[in-house]
């Protein structure tokens, strides 16, 4: 075993071990359980920023373990890897901050927090996983470890979400795997690094490729939540805040959408793509996912249900710049899958504070909460307004080179979708912030009760410090090191070898 | 060192051991512990011979077939003996601590078990096959009666009555056999056997002998009640090793025996996938969590016999590695539930919930064990999945791919019965009678060789390639 | 001739042996009717062993239910056993239709 592959071990037990020795803390053991989890989640992130460096540098960072004969499970740290592997990192950071704050006293909490290191432990995997065996291992750990969290309250009502929740992700994990298998034996294992020979494949039967590739993407599509696939995506949101969160944000859909951008770039490669002329359908799929997401998202008078919509139509704007097939347009995709956790994240732990503080949970209560949530208010207006594509903040960035890459594609009509998306976010998204600035407060909303701030300070700087780099990331887009610059060298990377 | 004839110790070591324990009672579980230990040393010292010199064979006392007893082990023989004892050994220290009795009848019956078992993997022929088999039979009865209630002896009784009726089709198609071939050892009558009349029907006797001793649907009437009432060790021990014993038998008899134009195997795959909708949707409605166990065992043991179609294209892989991973993971589910009967005096599912904080070990190991059962990753019934999967894409054969990925969420369905009650707040707390860690550790540990079976697929082919 | 005679007592035994089994539900008749049906196949090993070519029984065949013989008397007294305990414990002395576990 090489160095780097231990690195990528180290990485991966960042989490699994914190997950596994909190199963093991008793209820009460607060600060040792904050701790492990800080750490394990300080160190991961160092490790990978380590990784992410070296990687920059043209290192290369793989292990390897025998599965079965002629398939290994392979990790390795390549652009794509690092990009999304910082990103949980990051966000995992913050949130574990924010739960820590946001669960104080409420109980289960060694069992929340185990799952919670369990769920970025899978992640992770799903980040560095280096062949289609290996992303479906923790793809399928994924759903096994959000469970009880997405279940964490105990309700009835938490139960049936919980239910639909394996009814979708188990049913689109047995559609996944087909499509794995299939391809194996078919094309013989791969890793994304050098992808199959599917050349042969496709001058005999390029029918059945097309069917693989439907099979692979319906499959990831569950998680990635793409109309019709989404129905587990609203009802999930019994969940506690920092869950819905860390789903929404980095975990559960952009795993989705990420086995996306593998299988098209790594596994079928953008080339044989346009030769099957698979680019336009998944295009069509996505549009119509971003389109029917914004209306639905518009007729939500719960917040949390309105952001769910919200993430079910951002989402989708990945799978479209994957889809269009160019180099501008899959920056812009690419960098969605960071921009749009960011926003999210801020938007949903912000919607936590509000319900947490002022048990304010449907956007018509929410008139003069920014008097009295100021700073809540403020992070979830910068997120917002991203989303609706202001510059310089980050949202802007991704819209823009999607719409480059749809202009510059063969479709440029999709221009249309992105625009008529946009007018559409900010129906849904300004009207809110209009109330919640602009109207006088209801009476029967309490004020906060604390005299320093309005809320704990757990809760509040996590929101704040991804606001800011909502607003910073769009700032600095040009600098070394920007998603945006990692995105455009992939895009660039994939385009002109 | 390496030129004992281990072989046969692996076989008189237990029965040694069941001859003392059943005359001196009193030190039963000394005499089992030692027991696992001499055999588990025999067993080793077999794979070690196995590996460096191939397929061992030993004629008993010199007198060679067609009078005399020959043995005869090669890789997968020797899987199944290993699989026996690392199943054996964590099931007898749980027993040790659920009997609380060093003179129980248990161990003597046991040892005979597991005597059966070993005497069945590495027989040469059909008749010492036949006598192994009524050995397991009649033990396995009488350990299923241990249980005492008026449920068990029903059970224990229609089990042996399923038992016999099974030896003696079996029987009969041996009778055929010989009197055709004048031979009852495996590898020559593999040789000579051809598909006439007759030795059609003795191939097809001995098939649906050895059918309803291992509980295929429709021949699964007698498993449910006899799993559910024995007593929790003795489930283990019948659903992880005791059905496997006969499957392993018509896993041999398919591969090396019949004929291949004869063992088209699609009645086998069309059963098997009977098996796993009908035993699912009883586990689906089952009340309690031992019948819904049991009936998971018989929708598991749907899944061996979907490969039987694709045997000799990659299909006898899949098969041992369902076997090996349900043998873990049901093993370990058993015991878990027997956890949940010490300390509640039920295992009634409508009154688990909360049960993650009163035994979390014991749900940790229904969760690790079910992962298996559902064939999610990683781990052992993953590994099994996906060579299903492989072999039945590779020979074009989709149902049965479509029936193991249906099943699998079936499986899902019960398995998360238990969970989802298990990590439900109970209305009242209920507090187990007392702590049982030695009991549960043994259940987690058997649950976690069930989901590390899924990063062991290399070195578990390898040894089954030897002497193929 | 002799031959056949005993090949068709074998193959009426194993046909009375499985009728009984699965018409009766009085324990004990249970118990006969496995005792029947081993004799008969047992009957059928003796036919087909006395058809081998030379003039003397095939003596593999005779050791063979020699065993058969022993397993099935160790069959038969577990099964009384727990027919009488069934008895004990139950006061029944016939397997009506109990419900499934």
């Amino acid at each position: 075993m090489n160095e780097g592959g231990l690195v990528l071990l180290a990485i991966l037990l960042t989490s699994l071990i914190p997950g596994l020795v909190i199963f093991f803390l008793a209820e009460t053991s607060v600060r040792l359980r904050t701790a492990i989890n800080l750490a394990g989640a300080l160190l991961k992130l160092l490790l990978l920023l380590w990784v992410m460096y070296r990687v920059g540098q043209g290192d290369i960072y793989e292990l390897r373990w025998p599965f079965l004969p002629g398939i290994d499970l392979v990790l390795r740290a390549d652009y794509l890897a690092v990009f999304f592997g910082t990103l949980s990192a990051v966000l995992w950071l913050l949130t574990t901050l924010y739960a820590v704050g946001y669960l104080e006293g409420s109980p289960h909490r060694s069992r929340f927090f185990g799952f919670f290191s369990l769920c970025v432990f899978s992640t992770t995997g799903i980040a560095l996983a280096g062949n289609l065996p290996t992303f479906f291992v923790f793809y399928e750990l994924l759903t096994l470890t959000t469970y009880p969290l997405v279940v964490h309250r105990g309700t009835a009502e938490a139960f049936r979400a919980g239910r639909v929740y394996l009814v979708y992700t188990l049913g689109g994990g047995v559609v996944l795997l087909l499509g794995v298998v299939w391809l194996t034996v078919l094309a013989g294992p791969a890793d994304f690094a050098h992808p199959a020979g599917l050349e042969a494949v496709y001058a005999q039967q390029p029918i059945t490729l097309a069917l693989m590739f439907a099979l692979l993407v319906a499959g990831l599509g569950v998680k990635a939540a793409l109309f019709p696939l989404h129905g587990w995506l609203p009802v999930a949101m019994v969940a506690p805040a920092p869950v819905s969160a860390l789903l929404h944000a980095v975990a559960v859909v952009k795993a989705g959408a990420f086995g996306v951008v593998r299988v098209v770039y790594d596994v079928f490669g953008v080339d044989l793509l346009d030769r099957l002329e698979l680019g336009l359908p998944l295009a069509l799929w996505a549009a119509v996912t971003i389109l029917y997401g914004s209306l639905m998202a518009l007729r939500q008078d719960d917040l949390k249900r309105r952001l769910a919509y919200s993430t079910v139509s951002q989402v989708s704007y990945i799978v479209l710049g994957v889809a269009l097939l160019g180099p501008l347009a899959t920056a812009g995709g690419l960098v969605h899958l960071v921009h749009q956790g960011l926003m999210k994240i801020t938007l949903f732990l912000c919607a936590g504070n509000f319900s947490e503080v002022l048990s304010v949970k449907k956007v018509s209560q929410m008139a003069g909460i920014g008097q009295r949530m100021p700073w809540s208010m403020a992070a979830f207006s910068l997120a917002a307004l991203g989303m609706v594509g202001l510059p310089p903040l980050v949202g802007f960035y991704s819209k823009w080179y999607l719409g480059l890459g749809a202009l510059e594609s063969s479709y440029p009509a999709f221009v249309l979708v992105l625009l008529a998306s946009s007018l559409l976010n900010a129906a849904y998204f300004l009207p809110i912030l209009y109330t919640a600035w602009f109207v006088a407060p209801r009476a029967d909303v309490p004020r906060p009760s604390q005299s320093g701030g309005e809320t704990s300070w757990m809760l509040l700087l996590p929101p704040l410090a991804t606001s800011l780099l909502v607003l910073g990331m769009g700032l600095l887009a040009d600098a070394p090191f920007s998603p945006l610059v990692w995105a455009r060298r992939f895009a660039q990377g994939e385009y002109d070898p | 060192m390496s030129e004992l004839p281990w072989i046969v110790w692996a076989v008189l070591i237990p029965l040694a051991g069941a001859v003392l324990a059943f005359l001196w009672p009193a030190q039963g579980a000394r005499v089992a512990l030692l027991v696992w230990l001499g055999t588990g040393v025999a067993v080793l010292g077999l794979s070690l011979q196995l590996i460096q010199s191939g397929v061992q064979r030993y004629a008993v006392g010199g007198w060679h077939p067609p009078l005399g007893i020959s043995l005869h082990a090669d890789g997968l023989s020797t899987l199944m003996l290993l699989l026996t004892a690392l199943v054996f050994g964590p099931i007898m220290l749980y027993a040790l601590a659920y009997f609380k009795n060093p003179a129980h009848p248990f161990w003597a019956l046991s040892l005979f078990l597991w005597t059966a078992l070993n005497a069945l993997f590495v027989s040469g022929d059909v008749f010492n096959v036949y006598v192994s088999l009524e050995l397991l039979g009649l033990s396995a009865v009488a350990l299923t009666a241990l249980g005492g209630q008026a449920r068990a002896l029903v059970a224990a009784y229609r089990y042996l009555l399923a038992s016999l009726l099974g030896s003696l089709v079996y029987l009969l198609g041996v009778g055929l056999l010989y009197a055709e071939y004048a031979t009852l050892d495996l590898q020559t009558l593999g040789r000579v056997i051809s598909l006439d009349p007759a030795s059609a029907v003795a191939l097809a006797l001995m098939t649906t002998g050895l059918l309803l001793k291992t509980a295929l649907f429709p021949l699964h009437f007698w498993l449910p009640p006899a799993h559910a009432s024995a007593t929790a060790p003795v489930s283990a021990l019948l659903s992880g090793l005791v059905v496997k014993g006969s499957l392993y038998l018509l896993l041999r008899l398919w591969l090396e025996v019949f004929p291949t134009e004869a063992t088209s195997g699609l009645l086998l795959g069309l059963l098997g996938a009977g098996a796993v909708f009908w035993g699912s949707l009883y586990a689906l409605r089952a009340r309690e969590l031992k019948p819904l166990i049991a009936y998971s065992t018989v929708a598991q043991l749907g899944y061996p016999f979907l490969a039987f179609p694709m045997l000799g294209a990659g299909g006898e892989v899949v098969v041992v590695y369902f076997v090996l991973s349900h043998a873990f993971a049901k093993a370990a589910m058993f015991l878990a539930a027997g956890s949940v009967l010490l300390a509640f005096g039920h295992d009634r599912l409508s009154e688990l919930r909360g049960l993650l904080q009163s035994l979390p070990l014991s749900v940790a190991a229904f969760a690790l064990a079910g992962t298996s059962l559902m064939g999610l990753p990683p781990s052992g019934g993953f590994v099994a999945k996906w060579l299903l999967l492989q072999a039945s894409i590779a020979a074009g054969q989709w149902l049965w791919a479509v029936v193991a990925l249906l099943g699998g969420l079936l499986s899902a369905g019960y398995v998360f019965r238990i969970l989802t009650r298990a990590i439900a707040d109970p209305k009242q707390p209920a507090q187990p009678k007392a702590a049982f860690p030695m009991v549960e550790l043994v259940a987690l540990a058997l649950a976690i060789v069930s989901v590390l079976l899924g990063f062991l697929a290399l070195p578990v082919l390898r040894l089954l390639e030897v002497g193929r | 001739m002799s031959t056949l005679l005993y090949l068709l007592a074998g193959v009426g035994l194993v046909a009375m042996g499985l009728h009984a089994l699965f018409v009766h539900t009085h324990l004990l008749r249970q118990v006969l009717a496995l005792n029947i049906l081993s004799t008969g196949v047992f009957l059928l090993f003796i036919a087909w062993g006395s058809r081998s070519p030379a003039d003397h029984a095939d003596p593999v065949a005779q050791a063979l239910v020699l065993t058969g013989i022993v397993v099935a008397v160790s069959a038969t007294a577990l099964a009384l056993a727990l027919a009488v305990r069934i008895k004990q414990t139950t006061g029944k002395s016939s397997l009506s239709d109990e419900a499934d576990v």
